[in-house]
């Protein structure tokens, strides 16, 4: 049976008092998607996801994705059915236009559903998620015939969808890739190269698999600007719509690797492909740009996804182990529950996760005010705000996903470290998290590089002020809240210090705005999860529900004055420059230095 | 063909129940109120046929006014419309009423085949779908594990004590079907949507006429008390008698 409870009581106080969703129901053409449709869709979704897709997770995880002899790679036995009923459910055509046959709901309420299905099992989810970038390319960039022909079947998740970047030499480096696209007479390209580690690139849980391929034509500049995107269906579509022969795509292995062991990971060989090239010739990092803030998005919530199940099923664990007899407790024993370092565990994860989940769904109203807001300054504004928050959503949530789930582990003890209980499957599936779609480390140079500089750094200046207006609300709010608004303050200062010495000192040395950009990020993840606690903590006074005022202001409070303060502690890192790091070389790193000063001279 | 599926809200199988000890009736507010499942395979066999024939589903409830949520989500499941018989007066009502009203409401609807579960999660009686079909008039085959549904007839298979028995019958029919039926379909995104929009009809005693508001028949709630908290089991150690001890402690329970 599947523990999964979804937090869909979370999700709505969530959307309708944190992150303002109310108004996002109010724009042109969300009119259908109130309030209260979106939470009896999550409850439906949670309904699904928990008694479908979740008891599918660890069977998946033991049993894994296989190639078979004839190239074919088939996924764990549960998958298919599941993936069946959920294309029926129709939950993943949610967030995407109606002219396609999707449902023209808010993206916040696509992510919200994306959370429920990564949690239910990651390993799974990664097949809608893959799918999902690639409509978004189409949407975006394909022309009319190219979106009839994909989207609806992409949208009901009949066909799936990958994306084809990575190459051995072309990592985070996307621009050295080499993989060719020569022009045909027909309008089509042929298409020849080698891709790997394509999530998804070969399955057997649908008839049709929609590449997207990053490729070069001949004569195409070099780097990033000469790269144009193809799409590149695993069989030919025929002019009825119906599936003709194979393409040119082939998969050669699929990876052993530490996690996600029913989402296969393929290499897949390009030879003589037929490719239909979307948009124009070296448009392909536009395209690439376009899907990159909801797909890391998207990642992000995947760390709060697993980070979430993992938690609760610590959260069970913790009360049915008995060892120990807790201060004060009768008995022989109690449950690990009871010791404070176990509370300490948990509410941890729970502050966490809470502070999570409200960041990201702040940014996806955000992304639906970008596309939706009519009035274009305001969606300029929340196109920024997008911008600046998405590298910090996908670092701080993956990262966080991590320790988190690493956490989890240790309420367990022992039993943690057998894969039995499933806790060690949750620290082996989140770990690919802060790798994929951009390393943290790119998040981080995204942050300082690009997003900081913007408007000269006003963008950055105006949402830090905005995040300070909580001070005033806080300090109105009563006593209770006083710590809040004291530690917030105090964070929020010292964030704007070193965000002042990363714009001064960015055009001068980049290299020692690089040096600290993960620390900077990570203050950043924790003084905006911070600031949306205490607006929870402030918001859950004005309903009539006692529990939730409660729970909101003690995990506010408990962030505030036990979680936070590390964000100061990492402004020395965050502005100590590029001296240390660079101050040994490579030998000096190693002990071979310290080996030939110490030999013996013979 | 009209196939009204009888569904009750039930409270959840997985939470806690409890009884008011002052009205003798279930504690509704301990825990989450569902649609029961049996009776959404009630439903699934229903919609079942309605994927492949031309058929109306309508979904009919007695109960208190959250039992909406419920037929909510029949709709969503794919019922094409709901009735919700609700009247304060119905409160408490037991099997023998309820059944009355239920036929009466029927008969006001109308109908070529009516199907429920065998019996509900919480009540556990089992026989309600027999009293309606004895109030209406109409065959009933009751406690089926399979059920096929012609344009004239139906039928299906019960398990006995003894083996498979095969029951068929001409429509208008009532039938109930147990938990080996097939698993109901989880509510599709778009028809959750399009539940919103379906009729759902609310009908009152008065509606029904003064047949159903008078029952001839009605249980009284005497006294009611607390379940007797469990006490220590007997432990018998074996030294060699453990067999003989137990035989007469089963014995004198009556139990062999
Ligand atoms: C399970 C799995 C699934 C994947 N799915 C897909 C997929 O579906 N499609 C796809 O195209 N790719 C996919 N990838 C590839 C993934 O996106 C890359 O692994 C990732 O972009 C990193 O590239 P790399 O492995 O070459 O590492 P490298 O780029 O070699 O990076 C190595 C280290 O150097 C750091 N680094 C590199 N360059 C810089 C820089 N400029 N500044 C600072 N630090 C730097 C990185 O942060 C990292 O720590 C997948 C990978 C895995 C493991």
């Amino acid at each position: 049976m599947s523990n999964y409870r979804p937090p869909v009581s979370d999700l709505a106080f969530v959307l309708e008092h944190v992150v303002g969703y109310p108004d996002v129901a109010r724009l042109p053409g969300f009119e259908h998607a109130d309030l209260a449709t979106v939470v009896e869709l999550l409850e439906q979704c949670g309904d699904f996801m928990a008694n479908v897709v979740a008891p599918t997770n660890q069977p998946g995880d033991v049993e894994g994705a296989r190639r078979q002899p004839d190239g074919s790679v088939t996924t764990p036995a549960s998958f298919k059915p599941a993936y069946r009923q959920y294309v029926d459910a129709g939950w993943g055509s949610v967030p995407f236009p109606e002219e396609f046959d999707g449902g023209g709901f808010p993206w916040s309420v696509g992510l919200a559903i994306q959370e429920m299905l990564a949690s239910s099992n990651m390993a799974f989810a990664l097949c809608p998620l893959l799918t999902q970038g690639a409509i978004d390319a189409l949407l975006h960039h394909g022309d009319q015939a190219q979106k009839l022909r994909y989207l609806p079947k992409m949208i009901s998740g009949e066909w799936t969808g990958t994306m084809n970047l990575t190459e051995p030499q072309a990592g985070s480096d996307v621009g050295a890739l080499t993989t060719r696209a020569v022009p045909r007479a027909d309008g089509t390209y042929a298409i020849t190269g080698q891709k790997i580690y394509i999530t998804y690139g070969e399955h057997d849980m649908a008839d049709q698999i929609v590449h997207l391929v990053l490729a070069r034509t001949p004569n195409a500049p070099a780097g990033t600007k000469g790269i144009s995107c193809f799409i590149v269906p695993k069989f030919l579509v025929n002019d009825d719509g119906s599936l003709g022969e194979h393409n040119g795509v082939n998969c050669l292995s699929i990876e052993h690797k530490l996690g996600i062991h029913g989402a296969p990971t393929c290499v897949l060989s390009y030879e003589d492909a037929t490719g239909y090239l979307i948009g124009e010739e070296n448009l392909g990092m536009r395209i690439m740009f376009v899907m990159m803030n909801s797909a890391r998005l998207s990642v992000g919530t995947q760390g709060l996804a697993i980070g979430e199940r993992a938690y609760q099923q610590a959260l069970d664990f913790a009360q049915e182990r008995r060892q120990g007899l807790a201060i004060g407790a009768t008995g022989v024993n109690s449950a690990i529950i009871d010791h404070p370092d176990v509370r300490r565990m948990l509410l941890t994860q729970k502050a966490y996760l809470a502070a999570l989940r409200r960041l990201m769904l702040f940014n996806a109203v955000h992304m639906d005010r970008s596309t939706h807001d009519p009035d274009e300054t305001g969606r300029a504004r929340a196109n920024e705000i997008v911008g600046l928050l998405t590298p910090i959503c996908k670092s701080f949530g993956t990262d966080l996903g991590v320790e988190l789930t690493s956490l989890a582990l240790q309420v367990y003890g022992g039993m943690g470290y057998i894969e039995e209980t499933g806790a060690s499957q949750h620290y082996r599936d989140v770990r690919i998290t802060p790798i994929y779609e951009g390393t943290n480390g790119i998040q981080a140079a995204d942050l300082v590089g690009r997003k900081l500089g913007i408007r000269d750094g006003a963008s950055v200046t105006e949402f830090l002020s905005t995040m300070r207006e909580v001070e005033a609300e806080l300090a109105d709010a009563g006593d209770e809240f006083d710590s809040i608004r004291l530690e917030l303050g105090r964070q929020f200062d010292t964030l704007e210090t070193a965000t002042q010495w990363m714009l001064r000192t960015g055009r001068a040395d980049p290299n020692a705005v690089l040096s600290g950009s993960t620390p900077y990020l990570r203050m950043w993840g924790l003084c905006t999860g911070g600031w949306l606690l205490a607006r929870s903590a402030l918001a859950a006074r004005g309903i009539d529900d006692a529990e939730l005022a409660e729970t909101q202001l003690v995990l506010a409070r408990f962030y505030a004055e036990q979680l936070l303060p590390q964000s100061g502690g990492l402004f020395g890192a965050a502005t100590a420059g590029s001296r240390d790091l660079f101050a040994l070389d490579a030998a000096a790193l190693s002990d071979s230095a310290r080996l030939r000063q110490n030999a013996p001279l013979n | 063909m009209k196939i009204v599926v009888l569904v009750k809200q039930v409270p959840d199988t997985w939470g806690a129940r409890r009884l008011n000890l002052d009205t003798g009736w279930l504690d509704r507010g301990g825990s989450e109120a569902v649609i029961d499942e049996i009776d959404e395979r009630a439903l699934e066999a229903a919609l079942a046929y309605q994927d492949s024939n031309d058929a109306e589903v309508v979904a009919l409830t007695m109960g208190p006014d959250s039992a909406k949520d419920m037929l909510r989500k029949s709709l969503a499941m794919g019922a094409d419309s709901a009735v919700h018989i609700l009247d304060s007066r119905l409160a408490g009502a037991d099997l023998a009423w309820t059944a009355r009203v239920i036929a009466a409401a029927l008969t006001k609807l109308g109908y070529d085949l009516v199907i429920a579960g065998n019996e509900s999660t919480d009540g556990r009686g089992g026989v309600l779908p027999a009293l309606v079909a004895e109030h209406l008039g109409v065959p009933l085959a009751s406690y089926l594990d399979s059920v096929a549904i012609t344009a004239d007839s139906i039928a299906g298979e019960r398990s006995t004590e003894l083996g498979t028995m095969s029951v068929r019958a001409p429509l208008p029919a009532v039938i109930s079907v147990t938990e080996r039926t097939a698993e109901a379909r989880f509510p599709n995104f778009k028809g959750i949507l399009r539940a919103k929009k379906k009729p759902v009809t609310v009908w009152s005693l008065d509606d029904l006429g003064a047949d159903a508001a008078a029952s001839p028949v009605r249980s009284v709630v005497l006294a009611t008390s607390e379940r007797p908290a469990r006490s220590a089991g007997t432990q018998i150690v074996d030294d060699g008698t453990a067999g003989v001890e137990l035989a007469e402690f089963l014995a004198a329970r009556h139990l062999i």
